[in-house]
């Protein structure tokens, strides 16, 4: 995925997307997402909704032997540090300077314990290693050994709630997206520090970045920033490109 | 229904359940085609087993877009401590790829539910109705060599019996629509089920049929050749048959 292009349709589609929420927000039931104005994501509406219906609700993605262990290729945002690119955060430059040591993941909205976690906070919690394949939307696959603190586990420190429905995630690239409840309190779904046995390298998105097993690969957030509990949804906001990608 | 009298008479035309699942599969068809292969345009490496990514080998490069042969990695570094160890490579150039797949995966996903629930309606209406029984599977005394052989050079000579307006159709006929009804439309749907992670979490036995995702997508991709190439046979027979008027049976009926 090339997420400079992104960007920037990202950007003018944001201006004309909070133009037409305006009009048509009002009238949005919230029951299901996605809310979107369009055939096709009227399509991804029906899968997200199909398969919330018809599947059962955690079984858990395939997992692997340490032997199977692969290549794997480090696409879409490779480095936020590098002030050549449009994605350049001078705050992830300064931190990654200081070997993330004043790293911190930000959880807020609707939770009773809003808090900062540095990267030793998560690594406190008790930890999950999975094998698992990553599967990229644009068709390559790959096997990697996570590890991390189960997202649900800092959910619950943090204290949801009730009324909160999704898990908006932000990166220091500039990418937004989120995960509903269901996927968030999935067993793989962590909060990945570690990948093959070694401290998650800036190409897979270090320090920190989000392992989403039964969506397609651009759900599993690189670089995390911010995860705000919330009762709206972010969209990663390109044409069409869907927010459930189960499928 | 009187599927019996409809197999005999001579007149009959197609049923109204069949002519409009047929055309409503036909835009599916087209759809899911058109999007598959924008949707493979942005990987177009094929691979056998779990795992296929441009740090592994190809079992099949197809030459068709831009993404073709990209190679500009930096250099690959290993995760492990040993000569084999698989290894890690980012890409290092702003070259511009080819990738669409935000709409393209959209309009394939929305295309196939066009092609599932009204397939397994026609599936079932086909079961209940006789449809399948009378008219596309063929008959015992139909499935001799000498028949089959018969039929086989008629098409080689190009004698394609006329078109009779209905679902009377020739032996090879029964079964090439048989492969596409019975086999290689519910592949396809089979296949490009077992490429999504949600539902290979639920059944993991699909992963385990196909020998794991990119088995099951590089299957996806020769069922969705084989169908094209149906497709351009049954345009060439309906052309040499007559085309208006085999469109007119498959639309109005007559």
């Amino acid at each position: 995925m090339k997420r400079k292009d992104i960007i920037t349709r990202r950007k003018a589609l944001a201006v004309s997307a909070s133009a037409l929420g305006a009009l048509l927000l009002p009238g949005c039931s919230k029951t299901s997402p996605p809310t979107y104005g369009s055939l096709l994501r009227m399509g991804d509406a029906l899968t997200y909704n199909a398969q919330r219906t018809l599947l059962p609700g955690q079984s858990l993605a395939k997992e692997y032997s340490f032997g199977e262990i692969s290549s794997f290729p480090a696409t879409g945002t490779i480095n936020p540090a590098d002030s050549s690119k449009e994605y350049y955060s001078e705050e992830y430059e300064r931190l990654k300077s200081g070997l993330f040591a004043n790293w911190r993941l930000s959880v807020e909205g609707s939770v009773t314990n809003a808090g900062q976690y540095s990267l030793q906070d998560l690594q406190r919690f008790a930890s999950r290693t999975q094998i698992t394949r990553h599967t990229c939307e644009e068709g390559w696959t790959a096997i990697g050994e996570w590890t991390g603190v189960p997202l649900s586990s800092v959910l619950e420190h943090a204290g949801i709630l009730p009324g909160a429905r999704f898990i908006n995630f932000y990166s220091y690239d500039g990418w937004e997206d989120s995960i509903d409840m269901l996927d968030a309190f999935h067993p793989q779904t962590i909060l990945a520090y570690g990948m093959n046995g070694k401290a998650l390298s800036i190409p897979h998105g270090a320090p920190v970045r989000l392992r989403v097993e039964k969506q397609i690969g651009y759900k599993s957030m690189k670089y995390l920033q911010r995860i705000v509990v919330t009762d709206e949804f972010v969209d990663p906001g390109d044409t069409g490109w869907a927010w459930y990608v189960g499928i | 229904m009187s599927s019996i009298t409809e197999s005999t008479s001579e007149a009959v035309s197609h049923r109204r359940w069949v002519k409009v699942s047929h055309w409503i599969v036909t835009v599916s068809f087209l759809l899911l085609a058109f999007s598959g292969f924008e949707i493979l345009m942005v990987h177009p490496r094929l691979y056998w087993g779990e795992v296929g990514n441009e740090l592994t080998p190809a079992l099949l490069e197809l030459p068709i877009s831009r993404n073709h042969q990209r190679d500009t990695w930096e250099e690959s570094k290993p995760f492990f401590d040993s000569d084999e160890s698989p290894v890690s490579a980012a890409r290092t150039s702003d070259e511009l790829m080819f990738n669409q797949n935000g709409w393209g995966r959209s309009l394939h996903f929305l295309a196939a539910w066009l092609l599932i629930v009204p397939g397994v309606i026609y599936l079932l209406i086909g079961v209940f109705s006789g449809h399948f029984r009378n008219h596309i599977w063929p008959k015992r005394k139909e499935l001799t060599a000498a028949s089959v052989w018969r039929d086989v050079k008629d098409h080689l000579r190009m004698q394609i019996a006329p078109a009779t307006g209905g679902p009377h159709y020739g032996l090879l006929q029964k079964l090439a629509y048989m492969m596409v009804i019975f086999v290689a439309l519910p592949l396809a749907v089979v296949t490009g089920l077992t490429m999504s992670p949600a539902i290979t979490a639920a059944y993991p036995f699909l992963l385990k049929v196909f020998g794991g995702y990119q088995s099951a997508r590089t299957i996806h991709f020769f069922t969705s050749l084989t169908l094209e190439l149906f497709l351009f046979m049954h345009l060439a027979m309906i052309i040499k048959t007559g085309f208006t008027q085999q469109i007119r049976y498959m639309t109005l009926g007559k």
